[in-house]
């Protein structure tokens, strides 16, 4: 069976979620086999194989910190190099995006960003993409070269699948690009303990309604209450009630949970284009007219002010 | 010496408006009002402080599109851009990703750059990779999805705000840039740069310009193929209700009837 390449998204070995899922649709293009790059590359594999790799290739180099991008392009080229994959398939996120164009680019395949499913078919993986702030879906191929595709976070069921997941040292020689942007400082963001906002099952998010940093912590109460992920309006955003990194839309992160609670958003189309794949939407806003209301499942017209906490108390007295 | 900056910037569909696909399954460019993206514009309010801060700066900004693309040339210039080229073939029609970077990476080399400044997407495509593939193309430094930007001495400098960290970068010139939203307000422009615009030089190309063929673009040339497109289903219009003080308890009793709770 042909082999697809998997790009490992990991922090110090631990294997981020994205990836296990990436695993669960190589399995039905091919055998999955693994590319984990800098520190703790070695540590990903025991995870890895549990989900279906049957091999790991890693390699660690200074080279992997102290740069952007291109020595990771070096490594997955000399992995396409070594394994001569069916397709690869990377997580899509802003680095994973860009490793895969500069590497589809040299390796002279077409490349497709942003899957949110992916089937085997007659000419190759066929990847379904969701389009003009999900207003349409599109089924998508890459007709030169070897397939080379990166898929959204939440895309796929994580499943267990124990496979080798052999680990193999990958030989990587860096072009002389690799060292062209260097990373003279990094400041790792501080975790909140919550889930992460792509990954989570539930995200809950505020946007100008909740008028004030302050306020956020209604949010964030009634997040805690369910396990959730906090997200934010870029006008919330904007007004500096929250992180950037928590923003829901078009230049913010594009999420996709079991469930949406929106509280105080409007629901613009540079939003929607972040959240509307979400498989349950629910919305809290004072005004019966926004346009966040066309797209639930359940709406309450009212001020959050009142909804939210009384919402909050109740799932605490529900779970006890 | 001039700063040569050359600013890469997408003509696209109103995000506002009703956009769909055309028979062919390109994106229908006729039936919905075009404009600058506006992830364009935070790329041109940077190249216009960046040549302030520079003793001597020229900007160019580049599109390839339609002949409507004009428009967003002219909404470049009249912000404050000096010059501009139009790259516009009719088989340029359909092209994709890759073709896009290889078209913009001739005219780029043709016109001459120290640095190029991309938005960090196109509001149609929101593919976000024309610019690293620039990169690559080009053979320079790629320093991409900055917060915050400067150039001094040939150096770029800027701030990229990842999933993980926010990382320093930095690099030597020639480099391509791409700048987030989060870089700073886009001016309007003003009625003398409106008006000041109208003189500015736009030059018109086309493939043999840039010693290209038919085959390499367009959608014959792309490396992807684009099967179906389906208009997504409305979604099945859901429960509202008014909050007279148990909005939020009857909301739990959803969230736990969806098994939530
Ligand atoms: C290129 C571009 C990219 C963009 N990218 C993004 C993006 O990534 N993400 C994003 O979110 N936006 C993005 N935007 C901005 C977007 O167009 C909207 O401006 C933004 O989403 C509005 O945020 P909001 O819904 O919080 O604010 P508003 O539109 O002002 O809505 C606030 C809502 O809160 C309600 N409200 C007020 N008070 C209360 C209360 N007490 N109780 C209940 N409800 C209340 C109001 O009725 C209103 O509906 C982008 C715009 C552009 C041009
Ligand atoms: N046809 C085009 N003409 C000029 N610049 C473009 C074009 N397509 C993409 N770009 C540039 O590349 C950036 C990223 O686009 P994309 O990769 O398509 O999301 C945009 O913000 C533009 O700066």
């Amino acid at each position: 069976m042909a082999e697809v390449l998997v790009y490992v998204d990991h922090v110090d070995g631990a294997v981020r979620k994205p990836t296990l899922e990436l695993l669960t649709l190589a399995r039905r293009v091919g055998e999955p086999v693994a590319v984990a790059l800098g520190a703790g590359a070695a540590d990903t594999a025991a995870a890895l194989a549990e989900h279906g790799a049957v091999k790991v290739l890693t390699h660690d180099a200074a080279e992997y910190a102290d740069y952007l991008v291109v020595p990771k392009v070096d490594a997955l080229q000399a992995a396409v190099a070594a394994v001569s994959p069916a397709a690869v398939l990377v997580p899509s996120s802003a680095e994973g995006k860009e490793i895969a164009a500069r590497l589809a680019l040299r390796i002279g395949s077409g490349i497709i960003t942003d899957a949110v499913d992916l089937e085997a078919g007659d000419e190759g993986p066929v990847a379904t993409q969701s389009v003009f702030a999900a207003s349409f879906t599109t089924k998508s191929r890459v007709s030169k070269g070897t397939p080379v595709i990166t898929v959204k976070p939440n895309s796929a069921a994580v499943e267990a699948a124990p496979a080798a997941g052999a680990v193999e040292a990958l030989d990587v020689t860096f072009s002389a690009q690799a060292t062209g942007t260097k990373v003279t400082g990094r400041t790792p963001r501080e975790s909140t303990g919550r889930p992460e906002l792509t990954e989570a099952a539930i995200v809950v998010s505020g946007g100008r309604g909740v008028n004030g940093a302050e306020n956020f912590a209604l949010i964030e109460s009634l997040a805690d209450s369910l396990g959730a992920a906090v997200g934010a309006s870029r006008a919330a955003v904007d007004a500096g009630w929250y992180p950037h990194t928590n923003q829901v839309g078009q230049t913010g992160k594009s999420v996709s949970p079991q469930l949406y609670i929106a509280s105080g958003i409007s629901g613009a189309i540079q939003h929607r284009a972040g959240m509307q794949t979400s498989k349950t939407i629910v919305a809290i806003n004072k005004d019966a007219e926004a346009p966040i209301f066309d797209l639930v499942d359940y709406g309450v017209v009212g001020d959050l002010f009142d909804v939210v906490p009384q919402l909050t108390e109740e799932i605490k007295v529900r779970k006890g | 010496m001039s700063l040569r900056i050359v600013v890469t910037v997408k003509y696209v569909p109103d995000a506002t408006g009703d956009r769909h696909f055309a028979d062919d399954l390109t994106v229908d460019r006729d039936d919905v009002d075009g404009l600058l993206s506006e992830l364009d514009e935070y790329a041109v309010e940077q190249a216009l402080q960046i040549a302030e801060d520079a003793d001597d700066a020229e900007i160019t900004v580049l599109t390839v599109g339609p002949e409507d693309a004009k428009d967003a040339l002219r909404k470049a210039l009249s912000m404050g851009a000096d010059k501009a080229i139009h790259v516009e073939d009719d088989d340029l029609h359909g092209t994709d990703a890759i073709g896009t970077s290889l078209v913009l990476a001739k005219a780029i080399e043709k016109a001459g750059y120290d640095l190029v400044i991309s938005g960090m997407a196109s509001t149609d495509g929101t593919m976000g990779v024309v610019p690293a593939l620039l990169a690559e193309r080009l053979g320079v430094p790629q320093v991409t999805l900055l917060s915050e930007v400067s150039v001094e001495d040939g150096v770029v400098k800027g701030r990229r705000d990842g999933d993980a960290a926010s990382e320093q970068l930095q690099a030597s010139l020639p480099a391509v840039v791409s700048v987030t939203d989060q870089s700073g307000e886009a001016r309007y422009p003003s009625f003398k740069g409106i008006m000041a615009a109208k003189k500015k030089p736009v030059q018109s190309w086309d493939l043999s310009d840039l010693d290209l063929e038919a085959e390499e673009v367009g959608l014959e040339g792309a490396w992807t193929a684009v099967d179906s497109a389906a208009a997504r289903p409305a979604r099945t219009a859901g429960t509202i209700v008014k909050d007279e003080g148990e909005g939020g308890k009857q909301l739990a009793e959803f969230l736990a009837g969806q098994k939530f709770i």
